[in-house]
């Protein structure tokens, strides 16, 4: 098989922050970053949607003037009428690929060319092929898969573009509790967008002080960020095709540009580690899903990747 | 309305048939089911005698293979849901749609139940899997409102299965890694959560503290009850604040609405607990099998007894009621 090199997605913004650092965010991703293409749009809450509302127009087409192709996400989890009918109409109307976070995206957009996002459970190729069957022919794997089932998947699903998660806090629950409301003694419901506080998700700790997971509205995602760049020449040689890199409150130009860098071989993986330790301080980096094992565990380069593969 | 029972074990099994459970629910002794606990589950010989126990009572059997297949390892799944169809199995409960299209498409005629791991919270959702795998019933995920339920109900094209009493997720289900973030074993990968090989409780002067993997999930007093560390019951903190930051060691009891959700247009309504012994299970069945058939005024009392089984004694309505959220 041929080794294309993979190239870079950026997920959707799965915080709020407030909508002129989106928008000025989205700006300099679509003028100084190197992805090929960008998926925008509300993903964990329905409440934060008009936050983004008004620039999703303009972010578009900035995003498209700099020659990036632009995928809509949808809703992670619905359940209200109010943000089923959103979905209707993003998968009936939408001009831009739609990226289907939840099962109603999934059968509305059957026989339409879509984006399946890793927040939908394909953990085998008997999956995969069926969604494609349905139209779908880019997937993103979720963060939990072992390499093991990553070459699996993909070996066993030709005609699909498959991305995997490989840089941010990943996305490990979502309810229909608001715990970052509750945080700060509010509910759902009567939430004041308090999780605007907290650009890069609030940490939640043990009671002995050790950093764990970090609350987003209704999504817990991990304290570790994951980090694949040692991987990233395995994940090319087994046919991935583009590697997706998700938002932090960080200098996101700068890590698109240190991937970018390692798929082309122009920085070694200790290095490119050690200066994604730099541009992303505020939480360690872990891989350990990759390898099989714990999620938050870093599993260092090389002798521990031939083991784990 | 049915009243669908858990079952671990054969005794659990035979306990719930006889104390009237419409259906019983169990799995086979391997990943293939969402509570793959040592100890637990059953062997292809057990689940043939109990489903012909369940028949000589007019009980259904309902099998459970309601984890996600792991890439390379399909025919496990595939096994499983050929010998549960061959057993006589009343229905499969699946998450999974690699499993749920193969069983669609060899056994057309098995009757296919969504499990509450699929995660389908909605009316597309639902039609979707109706339409696709020709699923006729839906386990609701437990993110959504009584009133919800009602507004949705009339909209799909099958039945509906709610929880009703025993553990709770908080997180919606089958999209949930925390447990395989600490562990390394997710309820979708490996039918665990929290799994007890990787807990460890040790005294630390007069506390108690419960671990699950390299995390402390919780620090009890001396004389305060100590439960098990589920990672989503613990106790941690947010800035200043300690406390139960996604839900209380409590378990969920949605009895009292029995009559809001016949209304809303529910079918049957489950019972969890395929990890609880037998005289729990026949407690609980007994005790909600009278309770269905009761006049409103005398329910109250009969449930109130079983409070005392609840896990902590706490118990909620979880989603069913706006506020919980």
């Amino acid at each position: 098989m041929e080794t294309a090199r993979p190239s870079l997605t950026m997920g959707p913004v799965y915080y709020l922050w407030d909508s002129a650092k989106w928008r000025d965010f989205h700006f300099r991703i679509a003028d100084e970053a190197p992805f090929e293409r960008v998926v925008i749009g509300e993903t964990v809450c329905s409440k934060r949607q008009h936050f983004i509302e008004p620039h999703i127009a303009e972010v578009i087409e900035r995003l498209e003037n700099a020659g990036k192709t632009v995928l809509l996400s949808t809703l992670a989890l619905v359940t209200l009428e109010r943000e089923s009918r959103l979905i209707r109409e993003l998968a009936r109307d939408s001009e831009y690929m739609v990226e289907a976070n939840d099962l109603s995206a999934l059968g509305l957009l059957n026989g339409k060319a879509h984006s399946v996002g890793p927040l939908i459970n394909v953990y085998n190729s008997a999956t995969a092929r069926l969604l494609a069957g349905r139209g779908a022919c880019r997937i993103c794997l979720p963060p939990e898969l072992p390499f093991s089932s990553v070459k699996r998947v993909i070996a066993e699903t030709p005609g699909v573009d498959f991305e995997v998660f490989a840089f941010g806090r990943m996305p490990l629950a979502i309810s229909a509790r608001c715990a970052h409301a509750r945080s700060k003694g509010k509910i759902k419901d009567s939430c004041q967008f308090v999780c605007s506080d907290d650009p890069d998700g609030l940490p939640v700790k043990t009671l002995d002080r050790q950093s764990f997971l970090a609350l987003n509205g209704v999504q817990t995602i991990s304290h570790t960020c994951q980090a694949l760049l040692g991987e990233l020449p395995d994940l090319a040689a087994c046919g991935v095709s583009a590697i997706r890199i998700s938002p932090q409150d960080c200098d996101m130009v700068a890590v698109a540009s240190l991937y970018s860098a390692a798929l082309d071989g122009a920085i070694g993986a200790d290095e490119a580690v050690d200066k994604l330790r730099m541009l992303y301080p505020a939480a360690p980096l872990s891989n350990g899903f990759h390898h099989a094992r714990e999620g938050a565990a870093w599993v260092a380069r090389a002798r521990d990747t031939a083991q784990a593969g | 309305m049915e009243l669908i029972c858990p079952a671990g074990t054969p005794a659990t099994f035979r306990e719930a048939v006889d104390a009237g459970a419409d259906a019983v629910y169990c799995g086979f002794r391997d990943e293939t089911n969402a509570r793959n606990f040592p100890g637990l589950n059953f062997s292809r010989d057990e689940l043939r005698e109990a489903i012909a126990y369940a028949r000589s009572k007019g009980t259904q059997t309902f099998v459970a293979l309601n984890t996600f297949m792991r890439a390379g390892d399909e025919e496990i799944w595939y096994r499983a849901a050929a010998d549960a169809v061959a057993l006589g199995a009343d229905a499969l409960i699946l998450a999974d749609f690699g499993l749920m299209a193969h069983v669609a498409e060899h056994y057309a005629d098995q009757r296919l139940h969504v499990s509450v791991q699929a995660s389908a919270s909605n009316v597309d959702a639902i039609n979707f899997l109706v339409d696709a795998f020709n699923a006729k019933r839906v386990v609701l995920p437990r993110t959504l409102t009584i009133a919800d339920i009602a507004r949705i109900a009339p909209k799909i094209r099958c039945e509906i299965e709610v929880f009703v009493f025993g553990g709770l997720c908080v997180m919606a289900e089958g999209r949930c890694s925390l447990s395989s973030y600490a562990t390394g074993k997710s309820p979708n990968m490996n039918g665990v959560c929290s799994p007890a090989s990787h807990v460890r409780y040790r005294k630390e002067a007069d506390e108690l503290v419960s671990e699950l993997g390299a995390y402390t999930i919780n620090r009890f007093a001396a004389g305060e009850a100590a439960g098990y560390p589920t990672l989503c019951k613990g106790r941690f903190d947010i800035a200043d604040e300690r406390g139960y930051a996604f839900e209380d060691p409590v378990s969920l009891d949605v009895m009292g609405e029995i009559d809001a959700l016949t209304a809303a247009g529910v079918s049957a309504l489950k019972i969890e607990g395929r990890q609880r012994g037998k005289a729990y299970v026949a407690e609980v069945v007994s005790t909600l099998k009278k309770a269905l058939s009761a006049k409103a005024d005398d329910r109250p009392a009969l449930l109130a007894h079983l409070r005392g089984l609840s896990e902590g004694q706490k118990t909620t309505s979880g989603a069913y009621e706006k506020r919980w959220r």
